[in-house]
């Protein structure tokens, strides 16, 4: 039973929809914006609107893009040979602050998750293989997250392109920088130990 | 019945994960003594979180809990075993994928079934040293006829005939001769592997290669593990090579 009215419960129950956004913080959220100026409302409001309509995917690595090609595909300073695969566009957000990458991407919306009924198909894999030849890509980055699905879509993709005489790498698993070891699992330790490199510069 | 507010240890195994919030994940285990249990891993998204891989689906983990109303807390996770031979092969992930599956549906919350996770821990362990075409089949028959379903595969259930068997019907429970046939088509191989499996000879079924007759066992395995929990599997064959 819901103890308020109308148009205040509807908006309790659309924050409410967004991840990561449980009913107590969808109260929260909702009693704020009421609270706030109804211009700093609608500039939210509009926000959103405008977002929804003016950015999609982008056309051929389906990042977000306003347009027909992403900020990163009508870049032509990136190394066009070379693909990043990440599982979403925040992922892209987080290779480039690291400023080691020229590449372009490929962003596959998910990764295999066979329990939750998402498979290749579910995924960008076709349009990643169509890329291949028509991009001349001869290096593909496998940058999947460092968890059970991301590596099932890394060996997955791995079994797909290693055939096409392309370089496939997967990102490196190992022990965070500023941590400490005792507290790492076995899993990753014994990773980082078998990814070990030599000394000598 | 454990108060809200207890911590208890427990082992188990994972059986899959849902994102909550920014960070966290809620982890469905199932456990020796207190059946499925729901957790809330806190932090557990993070790069330097310090449960790290140990809270992934199949790994076999020592918890200590803290009982809530819906959903526990895991408080401590040691790694048993993470089966790594899995994680690492695709095929063997996929397999692994499907007994997650089915006993994640057929596994009660709180419901003390050590048979349970001692068979799924068996089928893991005899996953992670060898990988088989019948390894799930055997897994879903062994836990089905443990929950009760054993199939009649001497004779046939319309008319007792034990000749000419050659057809397997669900409904009817077992295998059904030539006359009163119903059900799925079921050949000589595949019946002689069915009697394999549930007669005490699994590890010989597992080392059978992989034929049109284990193709078939496996294709009415997940039939029957459907059947009994009245939903599809979304996960069998998904990673299978075309
Ligand atoms: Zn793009
Ligand atoms: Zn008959």
């Amino acid at each position: 039973m819901s103890v308020y009215t109308g148009a205040v419960q509807d908006l309790i129950d659309e924050l409410g929809r967004l991840p990561g956004v449980g009913p107590k913080s969808a109260q929260r959220i909702a009693f704020h914006l009421l609270k706030i100026p109804t211009v700093d409302a609608v500039r939210l409001a509009r926000a959103i609107t405008e977002a929804k309509e003016r950015v999609t995917f982008c056309e051929r690595c389906f990042n977000l893009a306003e347009g027909t090609l992403c900020g990163i595909c009508s870049d032509d300073r990136r190394e066009p040979h070379v693909l990043c695969v990440v599982e979403e566009s925040r992922d892209i957000v987080a290779v480039e602050r690291t400023r080691e990458y020229r590449g372009r991407y490929h962003v596959l919306q998910g990764a295999i998750s066979p329990i939750e009924g998402i498979g290749p198909d579910q995924l960008k894999v076709k349009e990643l293989l169509a890329r291949i030849d028509p991009e001349g890509v001869t290096e593909v980055i496998l940058c999947t997250n460092p968890n059970i699905e991301g590596e099932a879509t890394a060996m997955y993709l791995g079994r797909l392109l290693s055939p096409l005489g392309l370089t496939v790498t997967r990102i490196a698993s190992g022990l965070p920088v500023g941590g400490d070891l005792e507290y790492a699992d076995e899993l990753t330790l014994g990773r980082a130990l078998e990814g070990r490199r030599s000394f000598d510069s | 019945m454990r108060s809200k507010g207890a911590l208890y240890r427990d082992h188990g195994v994972v059986l899959r994960t849902y994102k909550l919030g920014e960070a966290d994940r809620i982890i469905v285990i199932a456990t020796e003594h207190n059946g499925k249990v729901r957790a809330v891993a806190k932090g557990v998204r993070k790069t330097r979180s310090k449960f790290g891989s140990r809270l992934e689906p199949m790994s076999h983990v020592a918890l200590q809990l803290y009982q809530g109303r819906e959903l526990d807390i895991v408080t401590q996770a040691e790694t048993v075993d993470h089966f790594r031979a899995i994680r690492e092969d695709l095929d063997r992930y996929g397999h692994a994928a499907s007994m997650l599956e089915a006993v994640d549906q057929m596994a009660m919350e709180r419901e003390d079934n050590p048979r349970l996770y001692r068979m799924l821990l068996g089928a893991l362990r005899s996953l992670a040293a060898d990988d088989s075409p019948l390894v799930v089949a055997g897994f879903y028959w062994k836990l089905l006829a443990q929950e009760g379903f054993r199939p009649e595969l001497d004779v046939c259930v319309g008319c007792g005939e034990d000749a000419d068997l050659v057809a397997f019907d669900l409904h009817e429970g077992g295998t059904l001769c030539r006359v009163c046939r119903s059900g799925f088509p079921l050949s000589a191989g595949a019946l002689d592997l069915l009697r394999r499996i549930l007669g005490g000879q699994l590890a010989g079924a597992l080392a059978e290669p992989r034929s049109a007759a284990t193709h078939e066992v496996d294709q009415l395995a997940t039939r029957a593990m459907e059947h009994h929990i009245e939903r599809r599997l979304k996960s069998v064959g998904m990673l299978d090579r075309g």
